[in-house]
């Protein structure tokens, strides 16, 4: 299995997941967008310097990860699969601020390293903050809760064929790839006049199959607008889960809860 | 007046960057009838279908659906009465689930969802998927996806049903079981076919294309068992009508 295949197709696993019947899937759609929304507004506001504030905002993950009965391996391995933009993005840091901010023992701990670990540590919270929600809401769900929000229905549309063709496009390549692999039984990687070949068949591919999917639509009567069954139900549950998890994400935000918690434990045992 | 009638006039089209086409084509079909098009690959049969629905209009000729001529204007009530099923139900199934796929003809022809929500279980119902409805429909093994794609077309209602290979990738029990579906519908059913089995249990007439013209249109019983006409057409007569390698002392024909 190449690692299109194995990293990418499971991705369908979430849809799997998210029709389980927890209380955290039974929750409206709208409310888990707006909450993880607000989550990751939060998440990423903190200040660059400031890692043991972002501590207690892993509650969030976790809580659901463990409400929704969710495979916590599997959220790890997703994460780590695109941690290297991350880890590109932030690695200059250290060589680029050099100021000493901390020291742990006779070790000084630059700036860039803190903001570096800073970055990551955000990066993994929100991250896992995303796939969560897909994971107990499934993709259709977040797609009508940012209808109701009134999101133009052409990105909506966009974001459900996108999600829909995905994996039918990874399919097709997949294929591609395996028909070359078979037939190049010692070239490890494609030459690059395959490799571009292969590339302008699949856009063909895909622009033929966009055409007999838009014939199929026409034919159903499209107009240009897609429409959705809609159910409304926002129950009192549904508000008690938005506000209580909105103001501790900005009670998180606001103050550092860990200084706090620490400076009031000194106080007690001094 | 009927809406059931579908009829095509000296109809020819050509694409535009190519010779292939079809070319001056006529027919007849009237409420009820169960109609088979067979040819070999590129004979023009898909080519034949698209001009059913409005999605390719003729260089010359008309198409009739029911009392009228089909044009641009009257394209939206033609694809209401005409329903088509493709051959690969990956381009038919868009939606998330198979529900909202089901309901998406439905919505559009602007039904109130209390209607929309009985029309999507009849017809779940009478392809027997009823069960599939909140799946997502990738996830569908080839005979659900085929049941569905037809369930999405039922569901609003047409009196023609169009449709293109309808037994290809179908294991043999999935193709059986279609066939009996296929069976129990009261429309007037266009078949597009190269399972010829398929269509002497269907269809009670046959239209031969070749080269993009037609060159038989008659009762299928007769049609496959002209010898001369089949070969002609690029096309080898059904299974059950060939005598049996094995028990009969024939050898098996030349195709």
């Amino acid at each position: 299995m190449s690692f299109l295949e194995k990293n990418f197709l499971d991705i369908r696993n979430l849809d799997i997941l998210a029709r389980q019947t927890s209380w955290v899937h039974r929750v409206d759609p709208r409310a888990k967008v707006f909450t993880t929304l607000v989550y990751i507004l939060m998440v990423v506001s903190v200040d660059k310097y400031a890692i043991a504030q972002l501590v207690p905002f892993l509650i969030f993950p976790v809580v659901l990860i463990g409400a929704g009965n969710l495979p916590l391996g599997y959220f790890l391995k997703k994460i780590a699969l695109v941690a290297p933009f991350a880890i590109l993005l932030g690695i200059f840091n250290p060589l680029v601020d050099r100021t000493i901010l901390l020291h742990i023992g006779s070790l000084g701990v630059s700036g860039g390293w803190i903001s570096f670990i800073s970055l990551m540590l955000r990066f993994g919270l929100t991250v896992a903050g995303a796939l969560i929600l897909i994971a107990v809401t499934g993709f259709n769900g977040i797609c009508l809760a940012l209808l109701q929000f009134r999101v133009p229905r052409v990105f909506v549309t966009q974001l459900l064929f996108l999600y829909r063709y995905l994996f039918v496009l990874i399919d097709e390549a997949c294929r591609m790839a395996r028909a070359r692999l078979l037939r190049a039984l010692d070239a490890r990687a494609p030459r690059l006049q395959t490799f571009t070949s292969m590339l302008g068949y699949l856009l063909l591919r895909a622009t033929a199959r966009a055409e007999r999917i838009h014939l199929a639509m026409c034919c159903r009567g499209y107009d240009g607008n897609v429409r959705l069954m809609t159910s409304s139900n926002f129950q009192l549950s549904d508000v008690l889960f938005v506000t209580s998890w909105t103001s501790l994400f900005v009670l998180f935000r606001m103050y550092d809860m860990p200084q706090l918690l620490g400076a009031k434990a000194l106080e007690v045992l001094l | 007046m009927s809406h059931h009638i579908v009829e095509a006039q000296n109809v020819s089209y050509m694409y535009p960057s190519s010779n292939h086409g079809i070319e001056n084509i006529s027919f007849r079909i009237t409420h009820g009838e169960s109609v088979a098009v067979v040819g070999a690959n590129g004979a023009g049969k898909s080519t034949l279908l698209q001009h059913l629905n409005g999605f390719l209009m003729p260089n010359e000729g008309h198409i009739r659906i029911g009392d009228f001529p089909l044009t641009k204007e009257n394209i939206m009530s033609v694809r209401r009465t005409v329903g088509m099923v493709f051959q690969d139900p990956d381009d038919q199934l868009f939606m998330p689930t198979v529900y909202d796929d089901v309901a998406f003809g439905p919505l559009n022809l602007g039904l109130p969802q209390e209607e929309v929500k009985m029309q999507v279980t009849d017809a779940l119902e009478r392809v027997g998927a009823s069960h599939l409805h909140q799946r997502p429909s990738y996830r569908l093994s080839g005979g659900e996806k085929r049941a569905v794609a037809i369930a999405s077309v039922l569901a609003m209602s047409p009196d023609i049903l169009v449709m293109d290979e309808p037994s290809s990738n179908l294991d043999p029990l999935a193709r059986q079981r279609l066939i009996k579906l296929l069976l129990s519908f009261k429309h007037t059913k266009i078949i597009a076919t190269h399972d010829l089995d398929l269509a002497v249990d269907l269809c009670q007439r046959t239209i031969v294309l070749h080269n993009g013209s037609l060159t038989a249109d008659g009762p299928t019983s007769e049609i496959f068992q002209n010898m001369a006409l089949l070969a002609e057409s690029g096309l080898a007569q059904p299974l059950r009508m060939q005598s049996c390698p094995i028990c009969s002392n024939n050898s098996p024909p030349d195709t």
